[in-house]
């Protein structure tokens, strides 16, 4: 019980809490490269990276620029016994066209395309700021909040495995091939997945909290 | 905390007087009703959570039933027209010989869901009593629902490519059956389920056995 009068006793700023498991620590920041993980479950709580600010708004840009791109041009081309159709992502996503089926076509172009496209707009919006050493921008908390409330739905990665499984079933019906967008969306996933791995989701909330002394 | 001056004996924010933000991990002093640094709302333990994750727990369920007796896929090749069903759509690929896509989708549309389903029971009623399983193997599970849960959209991803693709007129094409909206809702109230699960019960329950055996 002393330790837990201890910790009631200090600054809170000076402590950080397991989301998973509730378990308090005084808070230590490890170095950039290193992470600091939760005794009692193995949460990753901080797990900050030298640049990761730059790095992960020259990948939200790219990320931007190869989402549009690839949910316009055409994607994947079939073609067997003369007749031939080429889709794009979009296409793709907005396939389910009657009745209640409709819902799942937004929702389906929602979780491929609007919600990661969303989700580095928002990084961008928040981060963009702090990088550059300036107050944060307008609503950046609120921003921030939403973005990592939407990380679950966004499925660009699964999408891309859906593409392999469903070449699979198509190959003895016709023959396939790749439009550019089809790589566009390959390099976007390997993105995605990067971002993710940079992203230290406690040290923006920290430098959200306080803009000047990072 | 391996980095961050390990404690002998864990502390939890409930015991020390704290509530944590289990969004951005902020501690704050136990009555604080909202998150002063990321506005989060804060409460110590989601006592009332366990009722919305059996809610959202019984409508994916429900949505599952018709996902697996409706077609998913209508294929129309020249004279034929197939409808088939999740589980019929994986045997027929097994029966041309490609087992691993086929293991793919019975994975991912079947094993998946179903652990799922009794993953989250399990972790909602365990919590309740004292002990029982290691809180390391009830962890594991609840990363695996966490985590693995969102993959079985790709069943709805791989009806969207194929409806979208094979449209080669009079020749094949296919269309998406009733199933597939079932199914893509039966994920989406699965996954929800899992996220109003508070995953801090589940050491409570572990805490209060090793008290009680003495191991404290
Ligand atoms: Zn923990
Ligand atoms: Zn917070």
């Amino acid at each position: 019980m002393s330790d837990a009068a201890e910790f009631s006793r200090g600054p809170l700023e000076g402590l950080i809490i397991c989301p998973v498991c509730d378990a308090t620590y005084q808070l230590q920041r490890p170095k950039n490269g290193e992470r600091a993980v939760c005794t009692r479950c193995h949460k990753v709580l901080i797990a900050p990276r030298a640049k990761a600010g730059m790095q992960i708004i020259a990948v939200s840009i790219a990320v931007v620029v190869l989402i549009i791109a690839a949910s316009v041009f055409p994607f994947l081309k079939i073609s067997a016994g003369g007749r031939s159709n080429a889709v794009s992502i979009l296409d793709a996503a907005l396939t389910f066209t009657e009745g209640p089926m409709l819902v799942l076509a937004l929702l389906t172009a929602g979780f491929i395309i609007f919600v990661p496209l969303l989700r580095m707009l928002l990084t961008l919006y928040v981060l963009v700021p702090v990088v550059l050493d300036r107050p944060p921008a307008e609503h950046a908390i609120a921003a921030f909040r939403f973005s990592e409330a939407l990380k679950p739905w966004s499925m660009a990665e699964i999408f891309a495995l859906g593409c392999a499984v469903a070449l699979v079933k198509v190959a003895d019906l016709a023959t396939v091939d790749f439009g550019p967008a089809f790589w566009m969306f390959g390099v976007l996933v390997v993105l995605v997945i990067v971002q993710d791995g940079y992203m230290c989701k406690w040290s923006v909330w920290n430098s959200l909290e306080h803009p000047k002394r990072r | 905390m391996e980095l961050v001056g390990t404690p002998k004996k864990t502390v939890t924010a409930r015991a020390a007087g704290l509530v944590a933000c289990t969004r951005c991990a902020r501690a704050w002093p136990l009555e604080t009703e909202v998150c002063g640094r990321c506005g989060a709302k804060l409460i110590s333990r989601d006592v009332n959570s366990l009722q919305r994750v059996w809610a959202l727990w019984l409508v994916g369920l429900m949505c599952y039933v018709p996902a697996n007796l409706y077609p998913m896929l209508r294929t129309q090749q020249l004279f034929s027209v197939d409808e088939s069903t999740i589980i019929g759509g994986a045997v027929e690929l097994a029966q041309h010989g490609a087992f691993g896509i086929a293991t793919i989708i019975l994975v991912a549309s079947v094993v998946i869901p179903l652990g799922k389903f009794w993953a989250i029971a399990f972790l909602a009623l365990s919590v309740r009593e004292k002990g029982g399983y290691a809180s390391r193997h009830r962890l594991l599970m609840y990363e695996v629902v966490e985590y693995i849960g969102r993959w079985s959209m790709i069943d709805i991803f791989v009806v969207a490519i194929l409806s979208a693709l094979v449209q080669l007129q009079g020749l094949a094409s296919i269309t998406p059956g009733p199933a597939a909206f079932f199914f893509a809702l039966s994920v989406i109230f699965t996954m929800l389920s899992a996220q109003s699960f508070d995953p801090r019960m589940i050491w409570d329950a572990q805490a209060d056995t090793d008290e009680a055996s003495g191991n404290g």
